[in-house]
């Protein structure tokens, strides 16, 4: 038998149909469904009087537009307010697994699948969400769909797909001194191009993942989809049983003890082959800060935005002057000269527990810029429960940052959390794509600790500087 | 799902790489929980200026030669980011039925079979050539033959395309993938007989 990759193994446990000229029907161990993307399917459902195949293996919450305010005021946005409580129909209709907006488990569908321990090693996981990615990091093959095929999900538990190349992600070496999970995945998007990873799956490697919390591998897989992959994963290992061992969802006691024999099975066996191989030492990782409008117009703090006349080919000039454009940017400024107005800590990818730590060690004992308004948003309202206990949200508002309830929040800004036209946030979510985070929004993506920084320096700083200076 | 055999129209060129469903859809329209009525959003926040009604005369799209247009042509990974389908409704609901670029997101190419639009992948050059056309001649037609993978002008121009065998055939046929999958249904209730729990 040929070495396997973990991709490979999980794919081959999930056959259910092949046939040579098609794509292969796979199973679907885990669906995971949010308001935004799921309406239309049951629509559909309901059109051709199906059932969902499968209501105990779906698991629902709201999180793209629940206010982050306080839960007991009302929503105000009528639409909002009419798809939260289409989701709360269909998942009673349908008898699915719902955390609905009041409930202790709800948050960012990416944050809770882990958090409660539905998303297991070894699992097929999809969702109407192209962070879906995400759960990837505990060995899993997790990825986003379309509605259409949410809806196929829910009436078949089963998927067309056809077997993506796959792609190791090696960064060997320790992680420097200020350098976090966020500049890891940044600094291998600015590398490979938003369109690098186009129809591959990636397995990241190396001393710098594996060093990695199981918080931080999630950052890392969670922005798999910004450099186009399929999906990204890691290998389960003793970070990630520690993770999951108690969580409410995972087997418990001896069925757990038996799971994680299981999982031991799954990890790419030495001189299995992966269709491509990028290498990214952690020795040249720095803390990263976006400048345009995609995820890929990354740069090192300590840098400078680049010139247009740097880009090779025409079109990717074309697109450096909109987007210097769009960011009101001068090309050739040193990053740390760009001011801010605004700063988000959130998001599926950076709004968990540990995230909160590093931020709170950032602005402990300090105040936020007179000039900046700053947000925290935890990822979930069981992050949000366990931050409150650790006396962060005091850390925080002592600081000057607002403290809100748990939700996708300014991340996409469909609730009422968005950036007016020309502001400037730095923000720990996953898109600067134009108006992403509001209509003539400018978003600069970075980690919590620089996002923290910046909130209280009213700019970017280098957070290597900051620590060393400022005996933080 | 409507099938799509051939089809010709007007080309309506959008000469930028990268364009990602944000742009195609803004957030904003997401709300709606129907499949229908996205095309007056397409493109929102390019195509209209701040006040939302008025035409951005600098948006390509709003060039009078290309009114009507059925066929889209742009730069390299179109459809790239968010898994909103909301963006392949909001290009049908406008009118395009096929998008030709050099390369397409996943999650968006995925999407667009499942709406019965047509996205052909062609080489660089090609695309730059139909680009060129398209900028260079409002009202440039272009027509395309999927039951032969073929896709020409009236003016010398004719390539044929690479698509992945089954969606062509979904595609041909206007099947929907669930009546498909549900043939084998014998057959996932053998897989979910043998599952482990975990």
């Amino acid at each position: 038998m040929p070495a396997k990759t973990l991709f490979e193994k999980i794919w081959n446990a999930h056959l259910v149909h092949q046939e040579a000229s098609k794509p292969d029907l796979l199973y679907v161990d885990l669906h995971l469904v949010h308001e935004v993307t799921s309406p239309q399917a049951f629509e559909g459902l309901r059109v051709t009087s199906r059932k969902v195949r499968r209501p105990d293996l779906t698991v629902a919450t709201v999180d793209h537009n629940v206010p982050t305010w306080a839960r007991n005021l009302p929503i105000t946005d009528e639409v909002s307010l009419k798809q939260i409580q289409a989701m709360d129909k269909n998942a009673k209709d349908f008898g699915l697994i719902y955390y609905n907006m009041q409930s202790p488990g709800q948050g960012i569908v990416h944050i809770i699948g882990p958090e409660q321990g539905y998303t297991q090693p070894g699992m097929l996981i999809v969702c109407g969400d192209s962070h879906t990615s995400t759960h990837g990091a505990v060995g899993s093959l997790a990825y986003g769909i379309g509605t259409s095929e949410v809806e196929h999900v829910l009436a078949t538990q089963c998927l067309w797909q056809a077997k993506p190349k796959t792609m190791e992600v090696r960064v060997d070496g320790k992680l420097p001194f200020g350098v976090t999970a966020k500049d890891i995945i940044l600094g291998i998007i600015g590398k490979i191009g938003v369109d690098g990873a186009t129809g591959q799956v990636i397995e990241y490697t190396g001393e710098a993942i594996r060093s990695l919390t199981m918080e931080g591998r999630f950052t890392v897989c969670n922005m798999s989809i910004e450099g186009g992959a399929r999906a990204g994963m890691i290998a389960p290992d003793e970070t990630t049983f520690a993770y999951l061992r108690g969580r409410p969802h995972a087997p418990q006691g001896r069925d757990f003890d038996l799971a994680v024999e299981h999982w031991k099975s799954l990890p790419t066996e030495p001189g299995a082959k992966f269709d491509r191989l990028v290498e990214l030492p952690a020795v040249t990782l720095e803390p990263f800060v976006t400048w345009g409008t995609n995820p890929g117009m990354v740069a090192a703090v300590s840098g400078k935005v680049p010139t247009v006349n740097s880009f090779q080919s025409e079109a990717d000039r074309a697109a450096a002057r909109r987007a210097l454009e769009y960011m009101g940017l001068e090309e050739g400024i040193p990053i740390q000269e760009v001011g801010i107005d605004r700063v988000f800590i959130g998001s599926c990818t950076n709004a968990r527990i540990t995230d909160l730590r590093a931020a709170a060690e950032v602005v402990k004992g300090r105040r936020v810029n007179a000039k900046v308004y700053a947000m925290v948003v935890p990822g979930s309202t069981a992050v949000k429960k366990q931050a409150e206990a650790e006396g962060l949200d005091q850390v925080f508002k002592d600081a000057g940052f607002d403290w809100r309830e748990a939700g996708c929040s300014m991340c996409l800004g469909m609730n009422p959390d968005f950036l007016k036209p020309g502001e400037r946030c730095a923000s720990t979510s996953n898109r600067n794509f134009e108006g992403r985070q509001g209509k003539g929004g400018r978003t600069h993506l970075v980690s919590p600790q620089m996002a923290a920084a910046a909130a209280i320096a009213g700019r970017f700083v280098d957070i290597r500087e900051w620590s060393k200076n400022q005996g933080g | 799902m409507e099938p799509f055999k051939r089809h010709s129209g007007t080309v309506a060129p959008l000469n930028r790489v990268n364009v990602d469903t944000d742009q195609i859809i803004p957030k904003q329209f997401l709300k709606r929980i129907e499949k229908t009525g996205f095309g007056p959003f397409l493109f929102f926040d390019w195509r209209f200026q701040d006040d939302g009604k008025t035409p951005n005369p600098k948006f390509e799209l709003n060039a009078p030669g290309y009114k009507g247009a059925s066929i889209l042509v742009a730069g390299r990974n179109f459809g790239s980011g968010s898994s909103r389908e909301h963006a392949p409704w909001a290009l049908l609901d406008y009118g395009f039925k096929v998008l030709i670029a050099s390369s397409f997101a996943d999650i968006f190419l995925n999407n667009c079979f499942q709406n019965g639009i047509l996205p052909v992948t062609l080489p660089e050059e090609q695309v730059q050539q139909i680009m060129t056309r398209a900028q260079t001649r409002p009202g440039y037609m272009l027509s395309v033959d999927l039951e032969h993978n073929l896709i020409e002008d009236d003016h010398g121009f004719r390539a044929t395309f690479q698509i992945d065998e089954f969606r062509r055939y979904c595609l041909l046929n206007g099947f929907d993938d669930i009546g498909l999958t549900l043939q084998h249904a014998d057959k996932i209730t053998a897989y979910e007989k043998k599952r482990k729990p975990f």
